[in-house]
């Protein structure tokens, strides 16, 4: 489904991204992980157009969007949940709910999918008329799941979903993101510093060290590979 | 029903109530008449301008300079092209038309302005905006077509109380209407998180620029009702202070809060008159009133980040968000 080419991003003379490849099959959740500025959160960003390569492509169902403006990647079926949650905190969670739906005109079928989000995430729905900015962090990490699944993505875009919550709240949300794929049969590209949960929801796995990929395979090896547990199981 | 009627209301109710003090007004001095019209076209150009940096979070500095643009293109027009206006009639006809043209022109001025400064951030679009304001004031000081510095004069008083007002309403009704749609909330999401918005598929750059365009128009339509009501306007009645001022009425109204920076308007208007009188250390008041602004600015900004009345609108939101726990 999306199929990333040789990716270069730069930020002036910081090369982030040195040329990567990598696959999401439909129906799959990919993860890739790495550790603190291996580039994950840049990779996301330019595929969904938020940050302009330098080189290589980016193919979602065979058409090249590389580059192109983040409206129309949107618009074309890829939503991400950003680092940080970056939910918005003035509007209320149903606002920001409005938000991830802002392309879609489907009235009915923009009410199921928030009737699905509330469904998977119950605590949302009580908080329905709270200011965003007034959840606790997991609750805003929930919202901002939410809030991209209201586009309606065929591909789901997940930055960190593990930041900066509590362990016990990680495991939750981790479990309902294996939900969204086995219900929606939703392809899901999962970024995470955090192997161990990443490599437990997903079925292929990359690593990225500064830029560049440097091991990949089904992530069931990945999580018995020596150097990833050494690097990033700490064991 | 009375969901999609209840705006509609508050129209006719705003209209009703405007109505009702024009009979008032018609009994209080020309002095304390003037005091209430300047009032009026400062709550427009603040309420504007709320649009811009209050509800998109942008920082514009150059809201006179949209004002003088309205001012002079539709004195010019009125004064140029309009033939003379004797029945009430005809003036209020072509008032409407001269404000049209008046805010037209701002409306390009903003968009000329905007789409290439509007990609720069925080600190440069100030910059920008207050460069162009200058810029627009020293060009009017040099076009003697245009009266130069010594302005243009007799401009027909075209302007009313009762004209000011109703735009106003019309102005808030608006705003007020198109922000709590859900293409509005894209200006919230804009100034929230704009990367975030971005991301949803909001096209930020276009928000940044309709408020921007939007506003601007507002700005000039005011600055029309300014120059049909002074009949005499200068390039320094559009300068960097008058910008400063209106950006101080929406920091003190809590940005994005349309009926605090109505509030903060009124107030701002009205105090200096109200001091007029009042020295210190033998200096006039209206001297050392922006020092008072700067300070009550400063003390603001301390206290009540979120301006006076910052967190009353949208059922307290905004206040909410602030004491947002985090992570
Ligand atoms: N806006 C920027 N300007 C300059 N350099 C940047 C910018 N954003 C990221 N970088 C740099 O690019 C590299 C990759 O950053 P990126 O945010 O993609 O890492 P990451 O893998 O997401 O890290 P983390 O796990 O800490 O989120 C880092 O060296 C970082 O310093
Ligand atoms: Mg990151």
């Amino acid at each position: 489904m999306l199929s990333v080419q040789n990716l270069h991003v730069s930020y002036g003379a910081i090369a982030a991204l040195k040329g990567i490849s990598f696959n999401v099959p439909a129906g799959t959740v990919v993860t890739l992980i790495g550790a603190n500025g291996a580039g994950k959160t840049t990779t996301l960003r330019t595929i969904s157009g938020l940050v302009k390569a330098s080189s290589g492509n980016v193919m979602f169902q065979d058409t090249d969007i590389t580059n192109r403006p983040s409206h129309e990647i949107v618009k074309r079926g890829l939503c991400q949940s950003p680092e940080g949650r970056m939910i918005f905190p003035g509007l209320t969670v149903r606002e920001n709910l409005m938000m991830g739906a802002y392309l879609r005109n489907d009235r009915k079928g923009i009410e199921q999918d928030m009737e699905y989000g509330f469904s998977i995430f119950p605590r949302l729905k009580e908080r329905m008329k709270q200011a965003g900015g007034t959840l606790s962090g997991g609750e805003q990490q929930m919202l901002a799941i939410a809030r991209a699944l209201m586009s309606k993505p065929k591909l789901l875009l997940l930055d960190e979903p593990s930041l900066g919550i509590a362990p016990l709240l990680v495991k939750l949300i981790f479990e309902k993101i294996t939900e969204i794929n086995r219900d929606l049969g939703m392809t899901i590209l999962l970024v995470e510093q955090n192997a161990h949960m990443a490599l437990n929801v997903a079925s292929y796995a990359y690593v990225l060290e500064t830029g560049e990929i440097t091991l990949e395979g089904p992530a069931k090896d990945l999580a018995s590979n020596e150097e990833v547990q050494k690097a990033y199981l700490g064991m | 029903m009375s969901t999609i009627l209840r705006p509609y209301l508050y129209l006719a109710g705003g209209i009703a109530l405007v109505l009702v003090l024009n009979l008032l007004v018609g009994g209080i001095g020309s002095y304390d008449q003037r005091i209430v019209v300047n009032i009026g076209i400062n709550m427009i150009l603040a309420v504007s301008l709320n649009l811009v940096n209050g509800f998109t979070g942008q920082f514009s500095l150059g809201h006179a300079g949209f004002m003088s643009v309205g001012a002079y293109a539709s004195a010019a027009f009125t004064t140029m092209v309009l033939p003379a206006a004797s029945d009430p009639m005809s003036q209020g006809l072509y008032l409407i038309v001269a404000l049209l043209v008046g805010g037209l022109a701002a409306a390009v001025a903003g968009l000329l302005v905007g789409v290439p400064s509007l990609r720069l951030k925080g600190d440069y679009l100030a910059i920008v905006t207050l460069g162009f304001g200058e810029i627009i004031r020293v060009i009017l000081q040099n076009v003697s077509s245009l009266g130069g510095a010594l302005g243009l004069a007799n401009i027909p008083r075209h302007t009313t109380f009762l004209w000011v007002f109703i735009i106003l309403v019309f102005v808030v009704f608006v705003i007020e209407r198109v922000i709590r749609t859900t293409y509005g909330k894209g200006f919230l999401a804009v100034r929230d998180d704009e990367i975030a918005a971005e991301a949803m598929g909001v096209n930020t750059t276009r928000y940044k620029v309709v408020a921007f365009v939007v506003g601007a128009f507002f700005a000039g339509i005011a600055g029309g009702l300014y120059a049909h009501y002074n009949s005499l306007i200068k390039p320094d009645d559009f300068g960097f202070l008058k910008s400063v001022e209106i950006v101080v009425m929406v920091i003190l109204g809590g940005m994005g809060s349309t009926y605090g920076v109505i509030f903060a308007a009124a107030a701002l208007t009205y105090l200096p008159e109200w001091l007029r009188s009042f020295t210190m250390f033998g200096i006039k008041f209206s001297d050392f009133r922006m020092s008072i602004y700067s300070l009550v600015l400063i003390v603001l900004m301390l206290v009540r980040p979120q301006g006076l009345f910052g967190g009353f609108s949208f059922k307290g939101r905004r206040a909410a968000a602030k004491k947002a726990p985090i992570g």
